[in-house]
């Protein structure tokens, strides 16, 4: 009996060895042929290696033409956002367009209503701008605790793109803003026709009628053939796909600027016209869903930006807020653009709780969840950015602590 | 309160130039009326029509309640009536009743957004109809006062003085 226990476990262990051995040949043999065999030819468009699974969240939806996909962050390096994995915030779908025949029309208050076609906008002269997108709406699971379990869940509506167009101030100009004009109306050739008022002065500051991301045309995802860049401000205002510029006295109240994207406070007033993304930050890893194969040196990084310019200072904490330790940041920092930060931290295979906090170049402090929580309740939905805490367990998973 | 805002002393700033680059043409009457109506808080855009509950009702029944439900309790799409009182509680319920400050924008994102498979396909009587009926459900207007170019803007929306101006940066102290 035990013998044939003790053989039988003998061949067991022989059997493993076997396939182990059987594994790593394949592996070898595998390498090999890549080396003695032709590759694939050229393409005439790139695609990344089929070994890369990094891809956008999206939460199932009855009607999937409205709703929100997540850029993966913990998979991003570097401060760039490729196209194909910006994230997305459709309220109609996204529309095809042909950019021969798509027009952008300036009406309204001013003394040359304009119609321009693609090719003439792209005559202008343009500019080129790294700048950060984020939704108003993002990470606004973490006011109510109901939050993702990761990084892309919490926060991934944020991106961060080469933008190139044409100042709108240009084309405003050319158009001849009448005295009296205060606000454009900005729409969009989606099915919603989406619609937001800008403030004149914002128009003529630094908003971009932008035709290019990250060195080709925008994808209709972003708004193909034309979208509004707004350095700054929420996503939402910066409308896409957009055929339509009507110059006004007043604000147009529309729906995304009333019912939606406005935050209601504790007294039941809501804010309106919050227009400016403040300072935030988030570590990337460790983050939500991960985990450390052992105690040893991890070198800590993320992603810090903010609507307000250039971020200055990162800090990181390993132990719950109670002290904080300036982290190295990327140069060249870009203002309002991803600024990615890194600190080497000892994981001694005991619990801890690491965050960040962002300082921008306004001396403004990203504050934590309580702080904000304590002015603002936990139904203002919008313009979250409080410091994100992860907790990694001893045993190395990391969770979201809100969760 | 929007419409005199800081952002005025701007335009003040412009005066009238000629074009620099003479770029594009002008823009036609087909081509501006083509884009279809925003309408402003004042009724401006507001095109002719009229419509009241009674017929509202039979539309929404029609078009409407397979995603927002047969008394606009909510579906696939949001709920559309109640929640007024709600703002300042825990539980705060936002709808075109509660929150929305303006008729117009009521009218106006009908008009342009649904339904929402077949957006554009409602008659400014039929989205006139529709509006009354939804503030009508709402107890904001009487279920015989016709919606119409004139009637609508008037309308006094229970939230429209629900609305402050951004006070940021209330949280994050300045080193
Ligand atoms: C196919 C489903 C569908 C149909 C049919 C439909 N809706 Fe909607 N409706 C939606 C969805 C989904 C939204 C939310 C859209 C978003 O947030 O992007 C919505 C939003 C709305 C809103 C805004 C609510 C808010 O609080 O923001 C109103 C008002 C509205 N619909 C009215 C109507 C009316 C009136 C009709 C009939 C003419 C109609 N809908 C038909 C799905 C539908």
């Amino acid at each position: 009996m035990k013998d044939s226990a003790k053989s039988s476990r003998r061949q067991m262990f022989r059997l493993g060895a076997a396939v182990t051995g059987g594994l790593l040949a394949k592996r070898e043999l595998a390498a090999q042929e890549a080396t003695s065999k032709l590759g694939i030819p050229l393409g005439p468009y790139g695609e990344r290696s089929p070994f890369e699974k990094a891809i956008r969240w999206t939460r199932d939806s009855k009607t999937p033409e409205t709703g929100s996909s997540f850029t993966p962050l913990a998979d991003s390096v570097g401060t760039l956002t490729p196209s194909s994995l910006h994230y997305e915030r459709h309220h109609a779908g996204i529309p095809t367009i042909d950019p021969v025949q798509h027009r952008l029309i300036i009406h309204g208050m001013v003394e040359r209503p304009l119609s321009l076609t693609m090719a003439e906008i792209r005559r202008l002269p343009s500019v080129t701008r790294t700048l950060v997108l984020e939704c108003g709406g993002n990470s606004g699971s973490e006011w109510a605790a109901k939050t993702g379990a990761d990084v892309q869940r919490s926060h991934g509506l944020v991106s961060c793109s080469e933008w190139t167009g044409v100042p709108l101030s240009l084309v405003l100009q050319e158009a001849g803003v009448k005295p009296g004009a205060a606000w454009v109306i900005a729409e969009g050739a989606d099915a919603c026709r989406m619609e937001r008022s800008i403030p004149l002065a914002k128009a003529m500051d630094d908003i971009l009628l932008a035709y290019g991301q990250n060195g080709e045309a925008i994808r209709p995802a972003q708004g193909y053939p034309l979208r509004l860049i707004i350095p700054g401000w929420e996503g939402n205002t910066n409308v896409k796909w957009l055929h339509s510029l009507k110059l006004t006295d007043q604000a147009y109240m529309a729906r995304d600027e009333t019912a939606k994207y406005t935050d209601l406070m504790p007294n039941g007033k809501a804010r309106i016209f919050t227009y400016d993304m403040e300072a935030k930050s988030v570590i990337t890893f460790p983050s939500g869903g991960q985990t450390l194969p052992g105690p040893g040196v991890y070198e800590l990084t993320g992603l810090a930006w903010s609507g307000h310019g250039r971020v200055e200072r990162v800090e990181i904490t390993t132990d719950g807020g109670a002290t904080w330790t300036q982290a190295r940041l990327q140069e060249p920092r870009l203002p309002i653009a991803f600024t990615r930060f890194r600190l080497p931290w000892l994981f001694e295979g005991r619990d801890a709780v690491i965050g960040s906090r962002a300082i921008d170049e306004t001396g403004y402090v990203q504050p934590t969840r309580e702080a904000l929580i304590e002015v603002r309740g936990v139904n203002s939905g919008y313009h979250y950015n409080g410091i994100k805490l992860w907790k990694v367990h001893a045993a190395g998973m990391v969770t979201n602590v809100e969760v | 309160m929007w419409r005199f805002s800081l952002f005025l002393c701007c335009a003040a700033l412009l005066p009238a130039q000629p074009a620099k680059y003479g770029v594009g043409r002008p823009a036609t009457l087909d081509e501006i009326r083509g884009l279809g109506t925003a309408i402003a808080p004042d009724g401006t855009g507001l095109p002719e029509g009229s419509g009241t509950a009674a017929a509202g009702q039979e539309l929404f029944a029609a078009r409407c309640a397979r995603c927002h439900g047969d008394k606009a309790q909510g579906g696939v799409g949001p709920v559309l009536v109640g929640g007024q009182g709600t703002l300042a509680t825990a539980k705060p319920l936002k709808t075109v009743g509660s929150f929305w400050p303006y008729a117009t924008t009521v009218w106006d994102y009908i008009n342009r957004a649904m339904p929402f498979d077949q957006p554009g396909a409602l008659k400014p009587p039929e989205v006139y109809a529709l509006v009354a009926y939804l503030l009508n459900l709402n107890g904001i207007i009487p279920a015989n006062q016709a919606m119409d170019a004139k009637t609508l803007p008037k309308v006094k929306m229970p939230n429209r003085d629900g609305f402050v101006p951004d006070p940021r940066p209330d949280v994050g102290r300045k080193r």
